[in-house]
């Protein structure tokens, strides 16, 4: 039993903030909470109409926010970057699935540029009630803080906090304990924490925890991408605890609470009538595509070389349900989601470590983990996968990231550009857990080779070239990262869309804003140059919103109604679409319909491109891909594929194969795909609204409501002025 | 010959709904399958044959982790 009463009488306060509690308004608190850790500096700030007309909530309010406090020159360690946390006005419902998330924005130290991040958890709702649409955090602090809200009591408390622990799952459970007043109260206390990696890398994430009252631990979830742990930890910030009780189902006041229930009831229904038969979603949660992308060909293998393996069945989602993850849970991240995907592997026995021996919950596997943890390392065995999944959750590593990252090692590793030498020891070849799990301890530990590795592949790749005289178009190719930011588990090679929905974004390759491999390479649903930049226009615009009004993706296209076989546009998943206009208009009395719903995101999307320029960066350049993402790098991976390819020579180009060598043939290869992608570029822009080099056309920004002084000035400054 | 999700694709004497899924391995539970834009429900996939000249559409409605 930790002596949580000794930890807590080392806190010293540093500065505490009573304020008025107030009720939520359609939506809004109306007001957010800032704070100073440099001064020791907390107020609250209004939340101005155009806040609510431009930018909604969530990731909006984040990038509004921090566009203000940082100037083009801010770095992710300047004391002016910030970190914000919002959920949005839909945030915090209990009656539509998926309503509980919280958005996180700051610079990232892997892109230099903004990044957000969707998480579960408790954190976001009881901000919202107890009375702040967001948290946004400036300066550093001298020694470790938490800061604490009081949600019930109206304080706001910066503390000195010098005993807690670092690591998440355990620091988790401290202030769980610490701050709830008896073991009913626990549910309504959320924390947000980092880990000890996060202070010796560069892919730091956030946990936030959820009270899982059944299996009586704090719970994980993970706002993974783009280091936002690190600016976390480097702001000497243990933890944010808030603290509200009283969770009901009316408490964002909508204006018609009767259209909210009736929604939810209709997709509570669909899912669990359709679960078992779609996804399995209830049962293993996103792990169910594992063997399904292993079939298609689409699961990154070995630096995504490959697509699929013949041991994948050992990680395969069945292996995960019968022997690890605990069944029939009601593992929703917030009340009342009933995908409940947030699985978890329970008693969980620790082989390495300094937790090694432990009996612990494991927050996962979801798929990303699996595919990034497991076969882009050449690693099919499922107890390792779930070990280095909770190190990295624990230790705050970005599973995604460190996936990519260790399969970029590893193929460097065999390709003779770093050695044992190098490695200090670590024989890091495909498939070698060992490895893979030492590096991560590394990672935590601020030490050896996992201190280099934490850099990411960016940074990896110029050290390699500066200091082992690797070549560096052969990196460029084959290190799966742009923008600074490590792709995520897809392998995109056979489909053109995808490409563009990996490299087209605004922070660096993530599936969430538009995942069209299936729609575009076994569907065939959008052939043309003008059907992918449609499909690249709009889900991107569509996956937004839900960071905008505080809403998890997976509900939206998870589970599909039945109406849908009988779709027009089948892809958009138009009942769901409709759901979300629904709701929306419930909670916030607006009127919206399912093309406003799109402006709305655009505007946000447009400003944070923008932003991206004044960052210096956001132009075609930054866009541009690493070359295995597009098709086959070396001979090896032609030849493994050898009769696709030649049959796309031969047919598309009407290229006589027959007599080349294969290095003849990836150069041709290469050379029509590198076009196609220039293409779809060139279309996408136009689509958007943008030029030829993906800036944002002032009469586009007119036209959609993003025309503001300060976003105009950034683009007079690279010369758009049309 | 027949159609699969616009491209073509070699038609044999007898060939299912379910036939042709097995030959294009495509497993996911998640499909729909139309036949010259007609819905076929699921529990017609062994039964349905395809003609040849048959537009079909297999949609696959993939979600996405």
């Amino acid at each position: 039993m930790m002596d949580v009463k000794k930890i807590k009488d080392e806190h010293v306060t540093l500065q505490e903030y009573t304020y008025q509690l107030g009720n939520v308004d359609k939506g809004y608190t109306n007001r957010t909470l800032y704070i100073n850790l440099s001064e020791n500096k907390i107020k609250t700030k209004e939340v101005t109409q155009q806040m609510k007309e431009k930018f909604i909530g969530g990731k909006g309010f984040g990038l509004w926010y921090l566009w203000n406090a940082v100037t083009p020159q801010t770095k992710w360690n300047d004391p002016e970057n910030e970190i914000v946390i919002a959920g949005g006005p839909i945030c915090g419902i209990t009656q539509y699935p998926g309503s509980g998330k919280s958005l996180i924005c700051t610079i990232s130290p892997l892109t230099g540029i903004p990044i957000d991040s969707n998480v579960g958890g408790y954190f976001g709702p009881l901000l919202k009630f107890s009375g702040w649409d967001a948290l946004e955090i400036q300066g550093k602090a001298d020694k470790d803080v938490i800061i604490v809200i009081d949600g019930n009591n109206g304080t706001v408390k910066i503390e000195e906090a010098p005993l807690e622990a670092i690591d998440g799952h355990v620091i988790g459970e401290q202030l769980t304990e610490m701050y709830a007043d008896s073991e009913e109260d626990k549910r309504n206390v959320a924390v947000v924490t980092a880990g000890t990696a996060a202070e010796h890398t560069l892919v730091g994430l956030l946990n936030f925890t959820f009270y899982d009252v059944r299996r009586k631990v704090a719970r994980l979830k993970q706002a993974g991408r783009g280091g936002i742990g690190t600016v976390f930890r480097n702001k000497k910030i243990k933890a944010l605890v808030v603290k509200y009780q009283g969770v009901k189902g009316n408490l964002n006041n909508p204006v018609d609470q009767g259209t909210i229930n009736q929604t939810g009831i209709k997709l509570h229904k669909e899912i669990c009538k359709l679960d078992d038969k779609q996804n399995g979603m209830r049962k293993i949660g996103t792990a169910n595509i594992i063997e399904v992308m292993d079939e298609y060909d689409l699961l990154p293998t070995h630096n995504f070389k490959f697509g699929m393996h013949k041991d994948t069945h050992k990680i395969s989602s069945k292996v995960f349900i019968e022997k690890y993850i605990t069944q029939g849970m009601a593992d929703g991240c917030w009340y009342g989601c009933s995908m409940a995907c947030a699985k978890a592997a329970d008693k969980f026995e620790l082989k390495t470590g300094p937790y090694k021996g432990h009996l612990v919950t494991v927050d996962g596997p979801e798929y990303e983990n699996a595919a990034g943890l497991g076969s882009n390392c050449g690693i099919f065995d499922p107890h390792v996968v779930l070990e280095l999944n909770f190190y990295c959750d624990t230790y705050a590593v970005d599973t995604i990231s460190f996936g990519t990252i260790t399969a970029f090692i590893m193929d460097c590793y065999e390709n003779g550009i770093i050695n044992k030498e190098i490695t200090g020891g670590l024989e890091l070849k495909f498939g070698n857990s060992d490895a893979a799990l030492e590096l991560l301890h590394q990672m935590s530990r601020g030490e050896g080779f996992g201190k280099v590795a934490g850099q990411g592949v960016h940074r990896m790749k110029k050290l390699f070239v500066e200091k082992y005289g690797a070549d560096e178009s052969f990196l460029n190719d084959i290190g799966m990262e742009q923008k600074g930011l490590e792709y995520s588990q897809y392998l995109s090679k056979e489909s053109l869309a995808q490409q563009g929905g990996y490299a087209l974004t605004n922070k660096g390759p993530q599936h969430d804003e538009a995942w069209l491999i299936f729609m575009d390479m076994v569907n065939n649903q959008i052939p043309t140059f003008d059907d992918k930049a449609e499909a690249l226009h709009y889900f991107p615009m569509f996956r937004t919103w839900f960071g905008l009004y505080g809403m998890c993706k997976l509900p939206w296209n998870d589970i599909v109604p039945e109406s849908n076989a009988h779709a027009n546009e089948p892809a958009k998943i138009p009942e769901h679409v409709q759901n979300y206009v629904d709701i929306c208009n419930a909670v916030t009395g607006k009127s919206i319909d399912k093309d406003q719903l799109i402006r709305e995101s655009e505007r946000v999307y447009n400003f944070q491109k923008v932003f991206n320029i004044r960052m210096g960066k956001g132009l075609r350049v930054h866009d541009r891909a690493p070359y295995r993402s597009i098709g086959p790098v070396t001979v090896e991976e032609y030849e493994s594929r050898q009769d696709r390819y030649d049959s796309q020579l031969k047919e598309i180009l009407g290229y006589e194969v027959d007599g080349k060598t294969t290095q003849e043939k990836v150069k041709v290869l290469r050379k029509y795909r590198e076009e196609q992608f220039e293409k779809l570029q060139d279309t996408v822009y136009a689509r958007r609204g943008w030029t030829k080099e993906g800036i944002p056309k002032i009469e586009h920004l007119k036209e959609i409501g993003m025309d503001l002084p300060e976003v105009l000035e950034v683009l007079e400054k690279v010369g758009e002025t049309k | 010959m027949i159609k699969v999700n616009g491209r073509d694709f070699q038609w044999e004497e007898g060939l299912t709904v379910k036939g042709l899924l097995e030959k294009k391995k495509y497993t996911f539970p998640k499909i729909y399958v139309r036949i010259n834009d007609e819905l076929i429900p699921q529990e017609e996939y062994a039964t349905v044959e395809i003609k040849d000249g048959d537009d079909v559409k297999v949609i696959h409605m993939m979600a996405g982790g």
